[in-house]
């Protein structure tokens, strides 16, 4: 996550792609490991896809990416196989937030969406907030900065024990303090 | 943004939305946009549950810090129908015993948003968070509810709060009456169908408006139910009387069966003061106007929820499955509607009808009040009361090539457990009727 430059190749994709076609709702409650996952990442939307892609590549679609169910191997499917980012003229909101709970990198650009095709190569430029194709720039809205800390931990967990252990720290030092009064 | 000063210092122009996060963040006013640390009075997961316990124990955490505020139910794929779901469901179970969850709802019990709100436990201006896309649903009694994903719950477990960003709100004024045979499923697809998939994304969608009050309280709840499928965070119905009334009779007797009127009525008067409504001057994103009176009867096609045609159009189209039920439309008034199409009738050769009530009590209700003799008469398949095969996992999946007319809330590709199917979306006594007929049809022509 912490990578500031990011090179892959595009899987183009449109509007409205839904969490059933990302992992079908057969599967939630019976694949756990991420290989099993990986392996029916947008089954029903592109059946090649699973099979073909490279780890690195960028997936880039239409408006409301993930729209659907609040599953998050929807948003794990695509981390297991590989998939450095998804750009997409917007996301549906529990999709975004699994994404910066799970540590997939999503940005919104339409505009870059607009301009690219399957198989072409774009360059994400994080430090910058900056999509470059064909040697066009195209800029993008950097994340609120919760979601950058969430996503700057490695996703919600990480996140969590950083802010859990502080809280234990506290204690510890209260009953230090404690203790010392009482001696 | 600026904000207006009342004559006594004080500040309005807030949102439902804005009212119920500051409510639940702890502060005096959040505005649209803010990001704000909430503490939910409900946590809801289902069969996801041992899922999330695997994530929670990873922290790792031993211990839930809120027991008390959540809220299990075994509802996705039950009974068990692979060894796999068994051993999540045995999961599930020890990590209730484990954990001490008093609010935990067995198989056959029912969906988790329908058995809350029978329940009464989530009440108005409350905050409720789901790991589930439609825990929207509970807009109907006024409250606040958002799906959130596995990960967020654990947190949540954990900390016993989770993130929240203030949304902002449309407004939805609805005026004049439904047409007769036209439901409020018919009047968010056609919300839907206009303004897409999309149309609220990131929005609280507040339905305002006389519209409201006339409408039974089983239709209000597919309304916020069916905003999940226009991209909403949440959405809301002003709560009123009849809200009150139905939360206080029922948590009442949940909390002692030999409750007094009198203490029914100040457990009334204690949630109407818990209620949230929008300031008069509350800023919206967008405000639109709909006129129940000119809904027709519409149809959501193949593969999207905001496909939608008039049901004119679409008559005709064959139907091997018929699929009643579901958290959308599968209470009460549900089945009496499919009853009174089916009365006297049989599904057509070539055509099953699968019914499945959405909780144990409207099982009970459909039963003492005759439908299900009719359901069976009419040559109908009963369910135990769950999601049954709304998401593919059991109990009524399909073959490639087949049309199934479902009551639910969702058409997606594949969602029905087979790709090569197709799902069209209507009101039950569309569906009842075309299995009547074997195909879409209009109900109103068995209703004469």
């Amino acid at each position: 996550m912490k990578k500031d430059l990011i090179r892959g190749r595009v899987w183009r994709y449109g509007d409205g792609v839904n969490t059933d076609v990302i992992f079908p709702g057969k599967y939630t409650y019976t694949l756990k490991e991420p290989q099993e996952i990986a392996a029916h990442a947008l089954e029903d939307l592109d059946p090649v896809f699973a099979q073909n892609a490279v780890a690195g590549d960028v997936i880039m679609a239409g408006r409301n990416w993930g729209n659907g169910s609040s599953r998050e191997q929807a948003v794990t499917t695509l981390k297991y196989r590989g998939i450095a980012a998804v750009v997409a003229k917007s996301f549906a909101r529990i999709y975004f937030r699994n994404g910066i709970n799970q540590g997939l990198l999503l940005i919104t650009c339409p505009e870059a969406v607009n301009a690219v095709e399957s198989g072409e190569r774009v360059e994400i430029d994080l430090e910058h907030s900056l999509i470059r194709l064909h040697g066009v720039e195209y800029a993008f809205p950097p994340l609120s900065p919760s979601a950058l800390a969430i996503l700057e931990s490695g996703g919600l967990i990480p996140y969590l024990r950083k802010k859990l252990s502080i809280t234990v720290d506290e204690l510890s030092a209260q009953v230090e303090r404690d203790s010392g009064e009482a001696g | 943004m600026a904000l207006d000063f009342k004559s006594d210092g004080s500040i309005s122009g807030f949102t439902f939305a804005e009212k119920a996060l500051a409510r639940a963040a702890g502060l005096a006013a959040v505005q649209a946009g803010q990001v704000v640390d909430a503490r939910p009075d409900i946590a809801l997961s289902h069969d996801n549950t041992a899922a999330i316990a695997r994530i929670f124990r990873s922290i790792p955490m031993e211990r839930v810090a809120i027991p008390e505020k959540m809220c299990i139910n075994l509802d996705h794929a039950v009974p068990a129908p692979t060894p796999k779901h068994a051993q999540n469901h045995a999961d599930v179970r020890a990590f209730v015993a484990e954990q001490g969850i008093r609010h935990f709802f067995e198989v056959g019990r029912g969906i988790c948003h329908q058995v809350l709100s029978e329940e009464a436990l989530v009440l108005p201006g409350e905050l409720i968070l789901g790991a589930d896309s439609h825990t929207t649903h509970f807009g109907w009694l006024g409250a606040f509810g958002t799906g959130v994903g596995r990960t967020e719950m654990a947190a949540i477990w954990a900390t016993g709060e989770l993130w929240l960003r203030v949304p902002e709100s449309i407004q939805v004024r609805l005026s004049g009456t439904l047409a007769p045979g036209v439901t409020t499923k018919d009047l968010c697809l056609h919300l839907i169908g206009a303004l897409g998939a999309d149309g609220g994304l990131y929005q609280s969608v507040e339905f305002s408006g006389e519209g409201i009050e006339s409408l039974s309280l089983a239709s209000r709840a597919v309304i916020p139910n069916m905003m999940a499928e226009f991209g909403a965070k949440n959405a809301y119905l002003p709560p009123d009387e009849a809200v009150f009334d139905y939360l206080a009779q029922r948590r009442a007797r949940r909390l002692n069966p030999m409750t007094s009127p009198a203490e029914i009525e100040a457990l009334r008067q204690e949630i109407a003061a818990g209620a949230i409504y929008p300031d008069e001057n509350a800023r919206y994103a967008a405000v639109y106007e709909l006129d129940a009176a000119s809904i027709e009867l519409k149809i959501a096609c193949p593969h999207t929820v905001d496909n939608v045609q008039s049901l004119n159009a679409v008559a005709g189209t064959r139907v091997q499955q018929a699929f009643i039920g579901t958290c959308t439309n599968g209470r009460l008034e549900d089945l009496a509607a499919a009853a009174a199409v089916l009365q006297g009738h049989k599904t057509a050769p070539g055509t099953r009808l699968l019914i499945i009530p959405a909780s144990s009590q409207v099982y009970a209700q459909a039963l003492q009040a005759g439908y299900i003799q009719t359901f069976l008469e009419a040559g109908a398949a009963i369910g135990t009361p769950g999601c049954g095969p709304c998401m593919g996992n059991h109990m009524g999946v399909l073959a490639p090539g087949e049309v199934c007319l479902s009551t639910a809330n969702r058409n997606f590709k594949g969602r029905m457990g087979q790709p090569e199917a197709e799902i069209y979306l209507a009101s039950p006594a569309v569906v009842a009727a075309s299995a009547i007929a074997g195909m879409i049809v209009d109900p109103r022509e068995f209703l004469q």
